[in-house]
């Protein structure tokens, strides 16, 4: 569904180069859940706006569903690490959700029921009349994930979503994250620097280095498909893979230096 | 019931208590210039009859309305023009500069040499006066536009005309009705003036011909009448602003709390 080949991403202006990909490549099929991990400012924000066609790459190539990206995908969506700047503070909830369904074309009973229904998925559903700065940061956060959701993806792309929030809310949200993974079949691709969360997520982790940013390591994380905050995290198999994980992490910080 | 009270109570206060100031200090005034606030108020309502209102009022309040609404569109249209493009706003900044740094009321007297008979012409002149603070302030909105809401309708695919309408103008409305409200007091200035030169009819040539005739009391009246319209016209301004910027007011209060 998604295939990185030797993407490279060096940012110039302001008489300055920053190099935020040396060379990324890795593939993601149809309906995984794929984790990427690595320290802040890697790259992993770079890396989803290559694929999301809102950068263009400086070397390699990107494509999603077999279509080189040139712009912002067919079936594509992105929930920015942002989340907050992410949502028109205009515009209520509701309408927040239905945006880009009226750019769609959907009518305006259509709209509606997938707006409601968008809402209900992400425990919304009270305040579809609210306008976004009446909410909290928790909130916000699931306001940007039932507009993706809305918008039926094929393919979706979560930045370091949860990053802002509070540990329960936390929780909360990365057990909605996969129950909504495993409802709507979508391909996703989900960005942290957490990698206890990565594990606990994802069926496949993908270890970024700090810069010049390549892939450490593309590792396959077998645990079971039904996950729980309690017992995944005291899983032996969890822990181990935690610490693996982790030690990729520091050595890929460490060669650097 | 008791705030709005308040609120009202906090509204009148400087009006009244000037208009008690210059109740006694005028009360005795023998300066045919000046005449006794009790007097304009005596002729007040027999100045402004309805055929006044009707024959001279509501033709300067329609034509400001029509230059306003004008301005508006024109303004609002070439601020977005150059706000969206960079290559149109190098070309533009220079002129943009040199009439930002020119303030409005300077602009007056070439309005007066160009003022002509006509109603097109008054609202030309009500146009050109208001539309540069809409311009300018719009020009402003949208490119302060956040960048996170941009990516965010390319990443949705959204549409032009929608991007424009829920996102561009939606966005700059802020800047766009500090605009508004600048030209909305340029303008009212430019209604008076357009018709104190060769026109025949009209609040600004009604006064004038007061001032030319030596009725001072009703010039007086006059001016009085353009100071109400003025607080009116404010008070509809600020229900429209409320109307349109609900979620500006209401996120910085919100922002406000949280910090
Ligand atoms: N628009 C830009 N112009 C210039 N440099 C940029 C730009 N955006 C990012 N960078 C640089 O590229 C590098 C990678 O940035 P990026 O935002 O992709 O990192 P990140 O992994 O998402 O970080 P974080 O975990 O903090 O979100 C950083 O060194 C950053 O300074
Ligand atoms: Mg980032």
């Amino acid at each position: 569904m998604l295939e990185i080949r030797a993407l490279r991403k060096v940012y110039e202006g302001h008489g300055r180069q920053v190099e935020a990909l040396h060379n990324i490549t890795f593939s993601v099929r149809a309906g995984e859940f794929v984790c990427v991990v690595g320290p802040s400012g890697c790259g992993k924000t770079t890396l989803l706006r290559c694929l999301g066609g809102l950068l263009p790459p400086t070397s390699g190539e990107v494509t999603v569903a077999g279509a080189p990206v040139a712009g912002p995908p067919d079936g594509l969506a992105i929930v920015f690490q942002e989340y907050g700047r992410s949502l028109f503070p205009w515009l209520r909830v509701a309408e927040n959700v239905a945006l880009p369904l009226k750019s769609k074309g959907l009518g305006k009973a259509q709209r509606a029921a997938i707006v409601g229904e968008s809402l209900a998925a992400v425990g919304l559903a009270d305040a579809a009349g609210a306008y976004p700065w009446q909410l909290s940061g928790g909130m916000q956060q699931r306001v940007a994930i039932a507009r993706a959701l809305a918008f039926q993806p094929r393919v979706l792309l979560l930045d370091e979503p949860f990053a802002a929030v509070d540990a329960q809310t936390r929780a909360d949200l990365e057990d909605l994250v996969r129950s909504v993974w495993q409802r709507f079949g979508v391909t996703l691709l989900f960005v942290t620097h957490d990698i206890d969360e990565s594990v606990y997520l994802a069926e496949r982790v993908i270890i970024l280095s700090s810069s010049p940013t390549v892939v450490v390591e593309d590792l396959a994380i077998d645990l079971p498909a039904a996950r729980d905050q309690l017992t995944t995290r005291a899983d032996p198999r969890f822990i181990e893979l935690r610490g693996h994980v982790y030690a990729q992490v520091q050595k890929a910080k460490r060669s650097h230096e | 019931m008791t705030s709005a009270l308040r609120r009202a109570a906090v509204f009148f206060a400087l009006p009244i208590t000037l208009l008690a100031i210059w109740w006694f200090a005028s009360a005795g005034s023998t300066d045919f210039l000046m005449p006794p606030l009790a007097k304009i108020l005596e002729v007040f309502p027999e100045t402004w009859s309805r055929h006044r209102l009707t024959h001279d009022v509501a033709p300067s309040l329609i034509r400001l309305a029509v230059g306003f609404a004008g301005a508006l569109l024109i303004g609002i249209g070439a601020g977005v023009v150059i706000g969206s493009s960079r290559v149109v706003r190098l070309f533009a900044e220079p002129v943009l500069e040199f009439l930002r740094a020119i303030p409005p009321p300077a602009l007056v007297p070439i309005f007066i040499l160009v003022a002509g008979i006509d109603n097109v012409m008054k609202v030309l002149v009500i146009i050109s006066g208001c539309v540069w603070p809409i311009v300018l302030n719009t020009v402003e909105g949208v490119r302060g536009a956040d960048p996170v809401l941009a990516e965010t309708c390319r990443s949705y695919r959204i549409g032009e005309m929608l991007r424009l309408r829920m996102f561009v103008l939606r966005s700059a409305s802020p800047q766009i009705v500090t605009g508004a409200r600048q030209a909305l007091s340029i303008g009212i200035i430019l209604m008076v003036i357009s018709e104190m030169k060769a026109a025949s009819e009209g609040l600004g040539f009604t006064i004038r011909e007061f001032q030319t005739g030596y009725q001072f009391p009703q010039m007086w009246s006059g001016v009085l009448l353009l100071g109400l319209i003025g607080v009116v016209l404010s008070l509809l301004f600020r229900v429209a602003e409320n109307r349109v910027l609900v979620w500006y007011h209401g996120q910085r209060a919100a922002a406000r709390v949280s910090r």
